[in-house]
């Protein structure tokens, strides 16, 4: 097994308020990370720094260290447009851009890699929707607006947005928060799918998700990573009195 | 009780301040269409395609004015649109957060100068310096173009759609700042985060989310070049000519309204200004509701 990501010693600040504090775990290639801990803890915070999203946010800094295969994507000389490129995320509210059709949403992360031929474009979104198991509720309205769908149909379609880039790395925050039980389902075949192509970091409020998909979990608590192992040995012997409490329900 | 009665009261003050306003736009459009009935119907549609403002002969032609007007106008925007734009798009997405109120600050500071003092400079410090070392410059390597032939007088047709195009500068930058400022974290963070770079999520995202609204801003700065008087009517050199170079005087509708209006004599000159103001006043009006329009749609699809 190889460390796809690396992390050193992150911490990260919104203003003077310290939302992650000296995270360190590996993650694992062709893995399913499932990030959980109870609301406000820091999880959409770390995984926002896990692309340099969190960047983006006026007054957010971070210090640390993300090792992607090895090298720093907060080096000086690393590019963040080529480190999202590389690690994908799909975000906890569903964000299809409203001026684009469902096919142009898709479309556009493909075409940002260069691939220009109408037919390759087509057959690479296609196979994402598909693959994002929206494609029966879409194609025959590709060309709509995409503000034109449910929630849970919105959240879909950024996925297949996410994985037609074809990136490294797929974080999702919290995906299925806003989906059915079948859609949940076929998100989470998805991502057993595709593992082995990908590695998944997925946050989850969902004890019995987080379960069922992922081989390590990372129990977050106040900004602080409190246990980090494989998926069965923290569900069936978490090493910590408050992974605990909290994945056997009795928290707070 | 008591309540209801000041209630009432005030809904009828405010009805009648409101109603003042309705009544005074009615007024003006009604005098403007009144005081130029003896020039309509003496020379009709003429009036909108003749060339020749002679007050002596008592022959007058809008034509050189929309032309004045309307080329002054367009110069203006040519100049102050991407200079805008750059502001608007430094100002709402790439200004560290600690500069932007201050910068955004001084921007709507220049829109409040007088424009009395924009003419002065104009007329002093920008038409000189236009003679001295632009317009020659001009002449000399772009010669083959009819725009820029003839003498380098600094005061002309490019002063005038320079001077405007800073005085539309504020208002179209701010306005446009504003409206990108609506456009949603989110969808910006998400064509981030699909490795876009500032540069296409600002085409990609930002502006088509916008556009209309973005419009609407150049329109509303159009608008106000039109309407402009003072400082254009100082640098324009105010000769009623058709020309195709940017360097010969030229004459707005507005300058010459205020130029003239004090020496007309001739009730069918006095008619013929006023028909001018009604000309600028529709077209004021025909680019100031346009834009509205688009601003406000913009504001509604939040
Ligand atoms: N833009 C922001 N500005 C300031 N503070 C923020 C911002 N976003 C998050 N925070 C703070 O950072 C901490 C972590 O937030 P984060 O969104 O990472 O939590 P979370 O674990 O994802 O919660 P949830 O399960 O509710 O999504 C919270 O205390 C939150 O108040
Ligand atoms: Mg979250």
């Amino acid at each position: 097994m190889t460390k796809k990501l690396i992390i050193e010693h992150l911490n990260a600040w919104f203003g003077s308020v310290q939302a992650l504090k000296d995270i360190n775990l590996n993650i694992e290639e062709n893995s399913v990370t499932a990030v959980i801990g109870p609301s406000g803890c820091g999880k959409t915070t770390f995984v926002r720094c896990l692309n340099r999203i969190h960047e983006v946010v006026d007054n957010a800094r971070i210090s640390g260290k993300v090792l992607l295969d090895g090298e720093d994507i907060y080096a000086s000389t690393s590019d963040p447009v080529l480190v999202r490129r590389r690690i994908g995320m799909v975000f906890q509210k569903p964000n299809p851009f409203p001026t684009m059709s469902i096919f142009d949403n898709v479309a556009a992360g493909i075409r940002l890699n260069g691939i220009k031929k109408k037919n390759e474009i087509a057959d690479a979104v296609e196979r994402s929707i598909k693959m994002a198991a929206l494609w029966d509720e879409v194609k025959d309205k590709l060309y709509k607006s995409a503000t034109a769908l449910s929630g849970g149909q919105q959240q879909r379609l950024c996925i297949a947005r996410t994985i037609a880039v074809e990136p490294e790395v797929i974080l999702m925050d919290e995906p299925a928060s806003a989906l059915d039980p079948i859609s949940t389902a076929h998100i989470e075949e998805l991502m057993q799918q595709i593992k082995d192509k990908y590695t998944i970091v997925i946050v989850t409020h969902n004890m019995q998700q987080a379960a069922r998909v992922s081989d390590y979990t990372g129990f977050f608590l106040l900004g602080e990573l409190i246990e980090f192992s494989k998926t069965p040995d923290m569900f069936t012997n978490p090493g910590d009195k408050r992974t605990e409490d909290y994945i056997t329900g009795r928290f707070g | 009780m008591k309540r209801r009665i000041s209630d009432r009261l005030l809904k009828l003050i405010s009805i009648s301040f409101a109603s003042i306003i309705l009544i005074l736009i009615i007024g003006i459009v009604y005098e403007l269409i009144d005081g130029s009935m003896l020039s309509i119907n003496r020379f009709g549609w003429r009036f909108l395609v003749t060339s020749t403002w002679d007050p002596v002969k008592n022959v007058f032609g809008a034509m050189p004015f929309i032309f004045g007007t309307m080329v002054s106008s367009i110069i203006a925007l040519i100049i102050a649109l991407p200079i805008s734009m750059g502001i608007a798009i430094f100002l709402s997405e790439l200004a560290p957060q600690k500069i932007r109120p201050s910068v955004s600050l001084m921007i709507e500071m220049l829109a409040a100068i007088p424009s009395i003092i924009y003419g002065l400079w104009g007329l002093f410090v920008m038409a000189p310096f236009l003679q001295i070392h632009v317009e020659p410059l001009l002449g000399k390597y772009l010669w083959f173009l009819p725009l820029f032939k003839g003498a380098p007088l600094g005061i002309g047709m490019l002063a005038g759609g320079l001077i405007l195009s800073i005085m539309i500068i504020p208002t179209i930058a701010s306005i446009t700042r504003d409206i990108l400022n609506t456009v949603p974290t989110l969808y910006k963070e998400a064509g981030l985060a699909l490795g876009m770079t500032r540069w296409e999520v600002m085409s990609k995202i930002v502006f088509p989310h916008a556009r209309s609204g973005v419009i609407g801003a150049i329109i509303l700065g159009f608008g106000r070049a039109l309407g402009e008087t003072m400082a254009i009517t100082m640098v324009i050199g105010n000769a009623p000519m058709i020309s195709a170079s940017l360097f010969s005087p030229s004459y707005t509708l507005a300058s010459v309204i205020a130029n003239e209006f004090s020496e007309a004599v001739s009730q069918l000159y006095i008619s013929s200004l006023i028909e001018l103001a009604l000309l600028l006043f529709i077209i004021s009006m025909i680019f100031n509701a346009l834009a509205r329009l688009l601003v406000r749609r913009e504001k509604v699809l939040q």
